[in-house]
C-alpha cells in the first residue's frame, strides 16, 4: 500500500523521532512511504488563532505535496482533524489519516513485535478523542471504545494507565498555550498531577504538541517522567 | 476592561481557591455524567431536544404570536421589548404604577443581561434577589459568576463574613444551615412587604399561552404567590411549541445543570389568580440578529443549564468573572461578541477548542465551532493587536514557502537559547523542548 507521510512543522523541527518511528512502523507493516520533502505545515495555527484567510498559501502548498495520494498518514490528531475539516480540497480531506486510525481501520494490525516493559499513562489529546473519534469520550452515553488501547494492547509488557479524569483537555491548545499562560499551565499541571498519582515513567498520547507542553512543565519540575507519543511505543523492539 | 486572560492570572494565583473551584464545578459534571448514563436515551433525547429548538428557531415569529394570541386570552399582559433599554423602560412602567415600590426577583439572568437592577435603583426602586446566590454577590456589590450557581466563587467563609456585614450573623459563623436561615429570616420580610415580583422563564409554551420557571429554592413560587404583580422577563428563544416538549427539556434541563433528575420546582404560569396582574416581557437585544447568521443560529437554543460550564477545562480555572459578561463559559463566550464584538474580542480565544462543551450540551450546540466562526469573524473585522497579525501574515508567508521554512527551522533550531528568556509566555513556567541537530527531512535525506 502506497502511503504518503505527513510530518506536521514542529515534528519536523522538534521532534524528527516521532516521524522516525511514523516511518519505520508503516514500512514495518508493509507500506510503500513516500515522504514529500517540500511539505511543511497544515495551515492550523493560523486558522485556529482567526486567520483562516491566511492559510491560501500553506493550503496550496500542501496540495502541491500531497497531491494524488490515497493514503495520506500523519502523527498528530491536530493536524490531521484541521485538514480534515477546512482544507479546500475535498480528496485531500477525504485522503487524510491520523496514524493510529489508519492502523486500526485501514491496515487492521492485530500484532506488533513491539516489547515495552513500563508503567505508562496515557494522555487522550482532544481533537483525536473527540473528533477524529479515536475513542469514546467521558460527555456522551457511548459504549466505550479506544482505538489508543486497542493497539497498544498488542505491545508486551506494557502497563497502561488513565488519569483520573480520563478524557480532560492539557491545556496546550495551540496559541492558547501563550495568550492564555496562566490557565494553559494550570491545566498542564494537573493533567501531570493526576497521571503521576499513578506512578507512571512515560506520558504518552497521539498528539506531540500536547506531549511537547506537558513536556515542557515536566522538565521545569525537574520529574523523571518523560513524554512519548504512540507510535514511539509501538515501534518499539 | 481587563481581559479574560488577565483575569485568570490573577484568578489562578490563588492555587488553592482555584483548585476548589475545578474540583467543586468537576464534581456537578460527575454527577450529571452519573445520572445521564442512567438513561439509555440520553443521546436521543438530545437530538430530539436539538430538533425541536431547530423546528422552533425556524418558526419562532409564528410561535411567538400563538403564544401572545393564547397568553393574553388567559389574561396575562404581553410587552416585546427591542433591546434592553426598552426592557428596562417596560418593567419600570409596570412598577411606577403600583404604590408600593419593594420589590423581589428570582431566578433571571437575563435581568442581568439588561442590567435591571442598577436602572431601578437609578429610580429609587430596590430590587431583592431572593435567591440565596444571587443575594450573596448582590450584598457583595458582584454579579453572578455562575448562571446557575451564582456564588460558586464564594466559600462559606466569605458568605460567613457578608452575612456579617449585611445580616449582623456573628462573625466568625460559617455554619451553611445557620447562614441560610439567617437569609430565610431576612428575606421573608421582603417577600411580606413585597407587591412586585419578577422573576426568569425557562420555558414559555406557545401552544397554551403558559410559561414555565424551574427552581430549586421556590422563591419565584414564594414571590410570585404574595405579590400583586408578577413580571416574567424572558428571551424570545425560550418559546418551546407544545406542552408535551417540556418532557424532553425538564428531563433534559436539571440532569445537565446539577445532575438532579428534576428540578425541586418545575412551576407552571398559567392564569393570573384573581386580583393579580402578570406581565411577561420579550426581548430580542440581538437574538433575531444572531438568529440570521446561519453560523451563530444555533446558540439561541440554549437553555442555560451550565453544562458547558461545569464541563469547561478554562472556566473551572479561571472563573465567572474572568469573562466580565452576565453569561460565562463557554456559551457566553460565543453569545457576547453578538452583542458587542470589541468588548468581548478575547472570549472566543478562552478556550482550548478541545470540544467538551459540544458534548455536554443538551441541545447539541455546536460551541466549539462557533467559538472559531467568532475567532475569524473577529480578525477579520481588524479587532487583532497590530503585533498578532503582523505575526500571523509572517507565519503564514513562512509556512508557504518550503525553502524560507527549511531555512527558518534550521535558525530556530540553531539559537532556540535565544527563546530561553522571560519575554517568552512558554518559558516562563515550561521549558523550551530540547533542539535536535537535524530535523526529520534533514535526516531522511541521508538516510
Amino acid at each position: 500500500m502506497r502511503v504518503a507521510l505527513f510530518v506536521p512543522c514542529y515534528i519536523d523541527q522538534f521532534y524528527p523521532q516521532v516521524a522516525v518511528a511514523s516511518l519505520e512502523l508503516l514500512e514495518k507493516l508493509g507500506c510503500e512511504v513516500v515522504v514529500p520533502k517540500d511539505q511543511t505545515c497544515c495551515g492550523q495555527p493560523m486558522a485556529n488563532s482567526g486567520f483562516a484567510s491566511s492559510t491560501g498559501g500553506c493550503d496550496a502548498n500542501f496540495t502541491t505535496n500531497f497531491d494524488g495520494f490515497d493514503y495520506i498518514v500523519g502523527p498528530s490528531g491536530s493536524c490531521v482533524l484541521h485538514l480534515k475539516e477546512h482544507h479546500p480540497s475535498q480528496k485531500i480531506r477525504s485522503s487524510v489519516y491520523e496514524i493510529c486510525e489508519f492502523l486500526t481501520d485501514i491496515l487492521k494490525v492485530s500484532s506488533l513485535t513491539a516489547k515495552f516493559p513500563h508503567r505508562v499513562g496515557l494522555h487522550q489529546s482532544c481533537h483525536g478523542q473527540r473528533f477524529l473519534r479515536l475513542s469514546s469520550m467521558s460527555e456522551r452515553n457511548e459504549k466505550p471504545f479506544s482505538k489508543l488501547q486497542d493497539l497498544l494492547g498488542l505491545v508486551q509488557g506494557i502497563e497502561v494507565f488513565l488519569p483520573k479524569r480520563e478524557d480532560e483537555c492539557c491545556g496546550f491548545g495551540g496559541t492558547f498555550c501563550v495568550s492564555e499562560e496562566a490557565v494553559s499551565v494550570k491545566m498542564g499541571l494537573d493533567r501531570i498531577k493526576e497521571h503521576d498519582a499513578n506512578a507512571i515513567e512515560f506520558i504518552i498520547g497521539a498528539d506531540t504538541s500536547c506531549l511537547m507542553h506537558m513536556e515542557g512543565i515536566l522538565r521545569r519540575q525537574g520529574s523523571n517522567v518523560q513524554v512519548k507519543h504512540i507510535v514511539e511505543i509501538l515501534n518499539y523492539d | 476592561m481587563i481581559s479574560h486572560a488577565d483575569a485568570s492570572e490573577i484568578f489562578i494565583s490563588d492555587s488553592e481557591r482555584t483548585d476548589w473551584h475545578d474540583e467543586t464545578l468537576w464534581f456537578v459534571r460527575a454527577k450529571r455524567d452519573k445520572v445521564s448514563k442512567v438513561l439509555p436515551e440520553w443521546e436521543d433525547l438530545r437530538e430530539h431536544a436539538s430538533q425541536i429548538k431547530d423546528h422552533t428557531l425556524a418558526n419562532l415569529g409564528e410561535y411567538l404570536r400563538a403564544f401572545e394570541a393564547k397568553a393574553q386570552a388567559n389574561g396575562i399582559h404581553v410587552h416585546w421589548a427591542a433591546d434592553a433599554a426598552e426592557h428596562n423602560a417596560i418593567v419600570h412602567g409596570i412598577i411606577a404604577s403600583q404604590s408600593s415600590k419593594v420589590l423581589v426577583k428570582s431566578k433571571s439572568m437575563l435581568t442581568e443581561e439588561c442590567h435591571l437592577n442598577d436602572y431601578l435603583a437609578s429610580k429609587g426602586i430596590e430590587v431583592v434577589d431572593t435567591d440565596l446566590g444571587e443575594r450573596i454577590v448582590q450584598f457583595r456589590n458582584e454579579v453572578p459568576s455562575h448562571i446557575v450557581l451564582p456564588a460558586i466563587h464564594l466559600k462559606k467563609e466569605d458568605v460567613g463574613e457578608t452575612f456579617h456585614q449585611h445580616l449582623g450573623t456573628p462573625k466568625g459563623n460559617k455554619d451553611p444551615q445557620f447562614l441560610t436561615e439567617a437569609a430565610r429570616q431576612h428575606l421573608r420580610g421582603h417577600f411580606l412587604a413585597s407587591e412586585v415580583a419578577i422573576t426568569g422563564v425557562n420555558f414559555a409554551v406557545a401552544e397554551t399561552g403558559e410559561f414555565v420557571v424551574c427552581t430549586n429554592e421556590g422563591n419565584a413560587d414564594m414571590g410570585a404567590h404574595l405579590a400583586k404583580v408578577h413580571i416574567a422577563c424572558m428571551g424570545i428563544e425560550k418559546i418551546i411549541p407544545k406542552r408535551e416538549d417540556l418532557a424532553v427539556f425538564l428531563r433534559l434541563l436539571a440532569r445537565s445543570a446539577t445532575g438532579q433528575l428534576i428540578t425541586t420546582y418545575s412551576s407552571h404560569f398559567h392564569l393570573p389568580r384573581e386580583g393579580q396582574e402578570v406581565h411577561i416581557v420579550f426581548l430580542d437585544n440581538g437574538r433575531t440578529r444572531q438568529l440570521a447568521d446561519s453560523k451563530y443560529k444555533n446558540s439561541l437554543k440554549c437553555i442555560r443549564c451550565a453544562a458547558c460550564f461545569n464541563t469547561c477545562p478554562v472556566y473551572r480555572r479561571s472563573g465567572g468573572h474572568s469573562y466580565h459578561q452576565p453569561v460565562a463559559g463557554p456559551i457566553g463566550s460565543i453569545l457576547a461578541p453578538n452583542v458587542d464584538k470589541k468588548a468581548n474580542v478575547d472570549l472566543p480565544f478562552a478556550s482550548t477548542l478541545c470540544g467538551s462543551c459540544s458534548n455536554v450540551c443538551p441541545v447539541k450546540i455546536n460551541i466549539h465551532e462557533q467559538l472559531w466562526f467568532w475567532r475569524q469573524d473577529l480578525m477579520s473585522a481588524g479587532l487583532a493587536p497590530a503585533v498578532k497579525t503582523v505575526g500571523m501574515k509572517m507565519m503564514a508567508f513562512v509556512l508557504a514557502n518550503p525553502v524560507i521554512y527549511r531555512l527558518g527551522g534550521a535558525f530556530l533550531r540553531r539559537f532556540s537559547g535565544l527563546l530561553n528568556n522571560r519575554l517568552n509566555p512558554w518559558y516562563k513556567q515550561r521549558e523550551m523542548p530540547v533542539a535536535p541537530k537535524d530535523s526529520f527531512q534533514e535526516w531522511y535525506k541521508k538516510r
